[in-house]
């Protein structure tokens, strides 16, 4: 006990969680990629020092529930609606910053149209869409972004393209509209992709503080209670699967 | 001497939204309030006041821009005819679950469904008694002049904050459309983030700063007992409301052996109708809810003991009557009489209707 | 004082603008105004109707079904105003394309001819002038300094070069309208 008191001390730190975070226990899966994301975020703030000038406005769906993780002053927003949301905070609080966090379901269902409006208008805001092709919340009922054949509780013999269409590709519609100047598309799984993800959200909060308009990150993500696998099983499933059709890297950096 | 103008009440709606201070409008085209959203773009008060205009993708959208200017502590306004307010419902209870300010115009006109876009009042129990899901009220407004559409944008502001709680102005395709004579407010100037914390606290998402804990606006309660608990205060607070900002007005009521009860746009009709009737000795008064809700039911009431029989007048198949029967509780004989469907009843009609479904009743 | 106006015509004989600039003046001397307009698709080359009400009282209902006068531009508002006009009231209409004139006996009928002397003016827009001068000949309700103060007020900026050409067709207006016996 002696020892490890001696070696708990400021100059051995090699990790601390950011100040941003709260020290309320996260309420998402083991393995779910949300937590991942949210200190991203969470550190991206703390080191750009905007605490105080960042508003959050997050969905339905798992992350409704994000603002008891960040920090920051919330908003939460109704299901999809969170762009709308954004945009009124963007427009009547020019001098703050603000992201709207979104998953599939929220973004790219039920509020396809506030997404597409309000990317279209350039807005000055980060969106986070967290893509696990799946509605996680409500108990793994089929997305829009589900893929061909996969099995969801809405589409238990596997996505049917031919009844329920086609998995959408949102971002790749996104980065088509000139309101956006930053589309990209990330992972969170490795530490490699982490970082990179991480460099991603930066980039869009410093285009945001910088004005620039509308800068959108997805993040592909996993849902191991959802697709029903292990943590690690969803990670090479997704590698496996999600990627091939949600291809990853920058659609748009202007 | 006072300036006065002659404008259309939807007009008025916008200019008293610039000189009231309000922060922010968001809307979508319907018939029959496109001048609102029309006169803002062509007054442009973001060069004036900084004030926020923008045309929405949906009324859904709207609603929500509504939410997110609310929840920053601004002033901010929305403005539909009925289907776009249908459109609003969602917004519109999460806007009072999170209990936020703002102010909703409803210019309604006929339905069920798209209907028509002539003037109606079928919207009462939308806006009364609910409209989205949920335990919880709007504080409603029923304009029946287009000074009244001036005055209560100010009120209105003043009640959304007083109480953080929606509030609708009900008014109608008669009110929007007409001129009248108005005098408009003085101009005040926006409220900036330090007079919105001095004045109603610090609830709003203005940045979390050091001094207080973060801010949260939402509707989300997965506890059962706190949401039960938090219901319990909307109660209280509706109690509140209902025992402290009840408006009305009362005309030829001192003598009035009948009574109509109307608002809005039928309220004026019935004062023509009283001239009417009053020419052919019939002692009939009108009383003229300002809120529907609060509804003045205790002042209905009070008025019991001297009436014949009420006449509920109001452009819908009979929506409004049911608050009279509910204060009244079958103490004297109360019938509705309406047009609707954008037809609008004539004095001579409420005449009739009184003497028939009232005074000739057996 | 309290005088119930019923105006009708075509949309774009300037019907809801005569209404307009009748509801000014009244509130140049102090009165209380309302001015409804039939409202919708119907505006669209349609017929077009405006209600003003001017009077010393607060104005009751800004919707009728009886009126002092009624100024009738077209046969359709003809066929659906003579009969609302109160008795002993006022009936005054342009007889341009009017086939059925007006029979009632229990009212006072006028007659003015603006579309004709707007075509004699060569200024087609003078015709809601030279009606509104008609009606003030016959119910100077309103003093003829407000009427010209009504109008400025209601012209947009781009169209107060055209005060003179208005202000003349309404004098005129007053000159031709006659009563019919």
């Amino acid at each position: 006990m002696a020892e490890i008191n001696e070696i708990i001390k400021p100059e051995n730190l090699v990790y601390a969680k950011s100040k941003v975070l709260t020290d309320n226990v996260m309420s998402y899966c083991p393995g779910c990629t949300h937590g991942v994301v949210h200190k991203l975020i969470a550190e991206v703030i703390e080191e750009m020092d905007i605490q105080e000038k960042t508003i959050g406005v997050c969905p339905v769906g798992c992350s409704v529930l994000a603002y008891n993780f960040l920090d920051i002053d919330w908003q939460q927003a109704a299901h999809g609606r969170a762009p709308a949301v954004a945009t009124a905070v963007a427009r009547l609080k020019p001098e703050k910053i603000v992201f709207a966090y979104q998953g599939d379901g929220d973004l790219a269902s039920i509020g396809t149209a506030e997404i597409i409006h309000a990317c279209n208008r350039g807005e000055n805001m980060v969106v986070i869409f967290i893509n696990n092709g799946i509605y996680g919340m409500t108990g793994g009922q089929m997305a829009p972004t589900t893929l061909e054949g996969m099995p969801t509780s809405t589409s238990p013999y596997g996505r049917d393209i031919k009844m329920t269409g086609h998995p959408l590709r949102i971002t790749e519609l996104i980065a088509q509209l000139p309101g956006t100047n930053f589309v990209t598309r990330q992972a969170a799984h490795t530490p490699a992709s982490v970082r990179k993800c991480k460099k991603a959200i930066r980039k869009a909060f410093d285009n945001v503080a910088a004005k620039k308009g509308t800068s959108f990150i997805e993040v592909v993500s996993t849902c191991s209670s959802g697709w029903k696998l292990s943590p690690v099983k969803s990670n090479e499933w997704m590698v496996e699967h999600m990627f091939p059709f949600y291809k990853l890297g920058d659609l748009k950096d202007e | 001497m006072a300036e006065y103008r002659l404008m259309k009440g939807n007009e008025v709606i916008a200019e008293a939204a610039i000189r009231f201070g309000c922060d922010g409008y968001f809307g979508y085209p319907i018939t029959p309030q496109s001048e609102i959203m029309e006169t803002l773009m062509l007054r442009k008060p973001w060069e004036e006041t900084g004030m926020v205009v923008l045309q929405a993708e949906s009324e859904v959208a709207a609603i929500n821009m509504v939410y997110g200017g609310a929840a920053c502590g601004k002033k901010v306004l929305t403005s539909s005819s009925s289907p776009g307010i249908s459109l609003k419902q969602e917004g519109i209870t999460y806007i009072a679950g999170a209990e936020l300010p703002c102010v909703i115009v409803n210019v309604v006109r006929g339905g069920p469904g798209l209907g028509t876009i002539q003037p109606a009042q079928s919207d009462y129990f939308q806006a009364v008694k609910g409209g989205g899901h949920g335990d919880y009220r709007l504080i409603v407004l029923a304009p029946a002049s287009v000074q009244e559409m001036n005055d209560f944008v100010g009120l209105g502001f003043d009640l959304a904050f007083k109480y953080r709680n929606p509030v609708m102005i009900l008014s109608d395709g008669v009110i929007g459309q007409m001129m009248e004579k108005v005098q408009l407010g003085d101009f005040k100037p926006r409220w900036t983030d330090a007079e919105i914390i001095k004045m109603h606290g610090s609830w709003a998402t203005t940045g979390k700063t050091p001094d207080r804990k973060h801010n949260i606006i939402t509707s989300l309660e997965l506890d059962s007992y706190r949401q039960e608990k938090f219901n319990h205060k909307l109660t209280a607070k509706y109690k509140t409301i209902s025992e402290n900002e009840v408006r009305f007005e009362e005309i030829s009521c001192e003598d009035a052996e009948y009574l109509f009860i109307a608002y809005g746009s039928s309220s004026r009709i019935c004062q023509k109708a009283i001239e009417l009737a009053r020419a052919k000795g019939i002692k009939v008064g009108l009383l003229r809810p300002i809120t529907l809700f609060p509804y003045p039911t205790k002042k209905i009431q009070s008025m019991l003991s001297k009436l014949k029989g009420i006449l509920a007048v109001e452009m819908s198949a009979g929506q409004m009557v049911e608050d009279v029967r509910l204060a009244v509780e079958g103490k004297v004989p109360v019938e509705h009489f309406g047009r609707f469907g954008g037809v609008i009843p004539t004095p001579n009609e409420v005449v009739q209707a009184l003497e028939e479904q009232i005074i000739k009743r057996k | 004082m309290t005088e119930e106006i019923i105006i009708a015509g075509f949309g774009g004989q300037g019907v809801l603008s005569m209404g307009k600039i009748l509801a000014y003046s009244g509130i140049m001397q102090d009165q209380e105004v309302s001015w409804m307009p039939s409202y919708g698709p119907e505006m669209r080359g349609g017929t077009a109707n405006v209600t003003v009400i001017l009077s010393d009282n607060r104005i009751s209902s800004p919707i009728l079904q009886e009126y002092d006068t009624a100024i009738i531009l077209n046969q359709q508002s003809m066929d659906k105003f003579e009969k609302s006009v109160k008795k002993g009231g006022t009936l005054i209409y342009d007889p341009n394309g009017i086939i059925h004139p007006p029979t009632r006996k229990d009212i006072t009928i006028y007659k003015v001819e603006a579309a004709e002397e707007a075509a004699k003016m060569q200024s087609a827009k003078s015709f809601n002038m030279l009606v509104l001068g008609a009606f003030l000949k016959i119910k100077p309700i309103v003093k003829l300094e407000n009427i010209i103060k009504g109008l400025k007020k209601s012209l947009p900026e781009r169209h107060q070069h055209l005060m003179p050409m208005n202000e003349k067709a309404i004098t005129r207006g007053m000159e031709i309208i006659y009563e019919v016996k």
